[in-house]
């Protein structure tokens, strides 16, 4: 089996956390998968559609048009901006004859991580290792708007020795919602203080998530609180976990 | 409405004061987690509650989509069977028609059930204006009536208060001695609620569903307060929205389904009452007239707009205030009018063109809970930004955000022109980060630093990394295992 996708790294990903499309980079190369980063993607435009700035989030999102229209398969580290383009960009270029069918193309060919390595690739076992305690936060837009619910935890469920503790109130909103975190910052806090007290009580030493956006909320809340706790993206917790297994070596 | 929709607060305004009271979040806590709950083991017991969805669903937009066909059908059944139709085309017109009957019968006392729409028309104080005595008989309600407060909740109106607020209010009505034991509390409201049953001129409710194939008005309640309201006194007025009709008795059903589950996780309701006319001659009970006023109140205008007709569907169970991540810290009154929640933030502004609803769309994270928990999946989050995408640019929107807005499109619409942004943001950072997080708490992104470490720009973009990664790509025989 050999195939090539095109990653689409999310702006939040590309300048804050490279780390974590590294490291989809190197699984998808152990499943015998190339990569190509098109240099012509930027942002979903999600920020600013979701603020109601729709004019705006059409030109951005154009990016992703221009850059993915030759591939068969976009993979993204995001269920929030996968979810975007699923929900929302046969829409967003419902007006532009132009544009339409290529936004509805890029619907059928986008995938979240966890659910091309399961779904597509049929891949649930990396060979990882990893013995700590964790817990899932399961964010909105990718279970709800993408259904992804189950893959994740199907990943998560073969790596060895991983102690899998469950996320009391796990389907709760951890309150980041882009600008709203800003713009109803105090709801907002206390919708993360809350996270932050059930990831606590779980007395995981990790947080892992398939959304930087939700962790970087939940992780930023608690470093203020000075309950710091190891936040990882499930790629990073794989990788990290098949060079401590027999992953790499297979 | 509230003292702060008065004083023109904004929700954040508003939320604020919510978010200081630990007995309010508490309380509202403890509700909905038990609702959630509730309404999770009833959905599971029925099983392919996904199917039943999607039938509400079916029937609610069938309905909305030929409803004047289906209120025609409705008005003429119930003419047939004796009711007098009043309609309102606003809260006014709805209050006038009330007052109409309440002046006809020289009426002193009316007893209420629950009623959101009545809320809506806040008929309560123009009955008081005109020297009539208004009792709420739901349980809730009254308690909230003697608070002189909104309803928090659609379903659980006295959602917010404590046992030991409602021990204060009940001996302040004149409980003596009354402990926070519920059957004291209890005991207390059933002497004070049938002495109103059985001396009220006028019975008020509202309409849970009107039939079309009868002109019937069907009534759920927990507590039988609207039974006794409409069959006690001499005369019962309907106030219903418009949009309240079913076509059949076959689709009740499916509703009656749907609703007590959806509202409390109730398998069934404990009261459904089903009103056709007045009472006729061989009957020994029921009102001699039976008034039906219909209101519109804005409705018509959701019905002519297709991105929001689907808001009419709504059956009003509450499920979407009790799955919401917003509403679980800042309860009902911070929405600021009578209708609290998801449903709210979209009905509201849709409703009311007042400057203190106007960020109602805002005060979600658009995490798409609602739409999971609603029984006719109405898609409120979607709505939600609908509504801002409408203010967006608008008067009430801030210049600095409109400006954001127009620098994050020029910046991101071109590849090199994003690369080139964020290679001075990197450089622009450098003294304000420490260990990979930036420090300072002053700026547009205040809202977030002030409580939450903001993570610094990585040193190097990924796209810049990986024009240098070697990829070793494995060749797999067959399957990847």
């Amino acid at each position: 089996m050999w195939m090539k996708v095109a990653l689409f790294a999310t702006c939040l990903v590309d300048n804050f956390y490279p780390h974590v499309a590294e490291s989809m980079v190197r699984i998808l190369n152990h499943c015998g998968v190339e990569v190509e980063f098109p240099e012509a993607q930027t942002c979903c435009g999600q920020p600013a559609f979701n603020s109601g700035y729709q004019e705006q989030a059409r030109v951005v999102g154009r990016t992703l048009l221009d850059a993915f229209g030759n591939y068969e398969y976009v993979v993204s580290p995001s269920g929030s901006c996968t979810g975007m383009i699923h929900h929302y960009y046969p829409y967003l270029f419902d007006s532009n004859p132009g544009l339409a069918g290529h936004a509805r193309e890029l619907v059928t060919k986008t995938y979240e991580f966890s659910q091309f390595l399961v779904n597509i690739l049929g891949v649930t076992d990396l060979g990882a290792q990893f013995a700590h305690t964790v817990t899932y936060h399961p964010s909105c837009h990718g279970s709800r708007l993408l259904g992804v619910k189950q893959e994740p935890l199907e990943l998560l469920a073969r790596v060895r020795d991983l102690n899998l503790v469950e996320l009391p109130h796990a389907q709760d909103c951890c309150g980041f919602g882009g600008a709203f975190a800003v713009k109803m910052s105090e709801i907002s806090t206390a919708m993360a203080t809350e996270k932050a007290d059930w990831v606590t009580e779980t007395g995981a030493e990790v947080l892992v998530g398939t959304d930087m956006g939700c962790l970087m909320n939940i992780g930023g809340r608690m470093r203020h609180m000075g309950r710091p706790v190891r936040v990882m993206h499930l790629a990073e917790l794989l990788l990290e976990g098949m060079e401590q297994g027999s992953g790499v070596r297979g | 409405m509230s003292a702060g929709a008065k004083d023109r607060t904004s929700v954040i305004e508003r939320s604020h004061a919510a978010l200081q009271d630990d007995f309010l979040r508490a309380a509202v806590r403890f509700t909905t987690d038990r609702l959630k709950d509730r309404k999770h083991g009833a959905t599971e017991e029925l099983g392919r509650w996904e199917e039943w969805r999607e039938r509400g669903r079916e029937i609610r937009a069938h309905t909305v989509s030929h409803l004047d066909y289906y209120l025609r059908r409705f008005v003429d059944n119930a003419r047939a069977a004796g009711a007098e139709i009043h309609f309102a085309s606003d809260a006014q017109e709805a209050s006038a028609a009330v007052l109409g009957v309440v002046h006809a019968k020289q009426a002193q006392l009316v007893a209420k059930s629950k009623s959101m729409v009545s809320e809506e028309i806040h008929i309560n104080r123009r009955l008081e204006e005109q020297n009539v005595r208004v009792v709420e008989t739901d349980l809730g309600e009254y308690i909230i009536q003697l608070a002189n407060e909104m309803p928090s909740h659609i379903i659980i109106p006295a959602i917010h208060k404590t046992r030991e607020q409602i021990k204060d209010l009940f001996t302040r009505d004149g409980g003596q001695n009354l402990g926070t034991d519920t059957k004291a509390l209890v005991t207390f409201a059933r002497r004070k609620l049938r002495e109103t049953f059985l001396t009220a001129d006028i019975g008020m409710t509202g309409c849970n569903f009107g039939v079309a194939e009868s002109g019937s008005v069907v009534l759920f309640t927990n507590e039988g307060n609207a039974d006794m309201v409409s069959a006690l006194p001499k005369t019962h007025i309907v106030v219903m929205g418009m949009e309240r009709v079913l076509p059949t008795f076959a689709d009740l059903e499916v509703m009656a389904n749907l609703l007590p589950r959806s509202a409390t996780g109730q398998k069934v309701i404990t009261y459904m009452s089903v009103i056709t006319g007045p009472r006729r001659a061989q009957e020994r009970c029921g009102p001699e007239e039976l008034h039906i006023v219909i209101l519109d109140n804005g409705r018509s205008s959701q019905l002519g707009d297709d991105e929001f007709r689907d808001v009419l569907h709504c059956i009003r169970c509450g499920a979407c205030l009790n799955v919401c991540p917003v509403y679980r810290h800042i309860g009902g009154h911070a929405y600021g009018s009578v209708y609290p929640g998801p449903i709210g933030a979209v009905l509201t502004p849709l409703l009311l063109q007042g400057e203190e609803f106007a960020d109602l769309p805002n005060a979600s994270s658009l995490c798409g809970a609602c739409y999971e928990a609603c029984p006719v999946k109405i898609p409120l989050h979607d709505m939600l930004v609908a509504l801002r995408r409408r203010a967006a640019g608008g008067p009430r929107t801030k210049r600095a955000e409109r400006a954001a807005w127009r620098g994050y499109a020029l910046a991101f619409a071109k590849p090199g022109r994003y690369r080139l942004v964020t290679r001075m943001a990197r450089l622009a950072q450098t003294p304000l980060q420490h260990d990979g997080y930036i420090e300072s708490t002053w700026g547009p992104l205040m809202g977030w630093t002030n409580s939450r470490h903001a993570p610094a720009l990585a040193p190097e973009s990924f796209r810049d990394r990986f024009s240098r990664m070697k990829q070793d790509v494995r060749t797999i025989k067959s399957d990847p295992q």
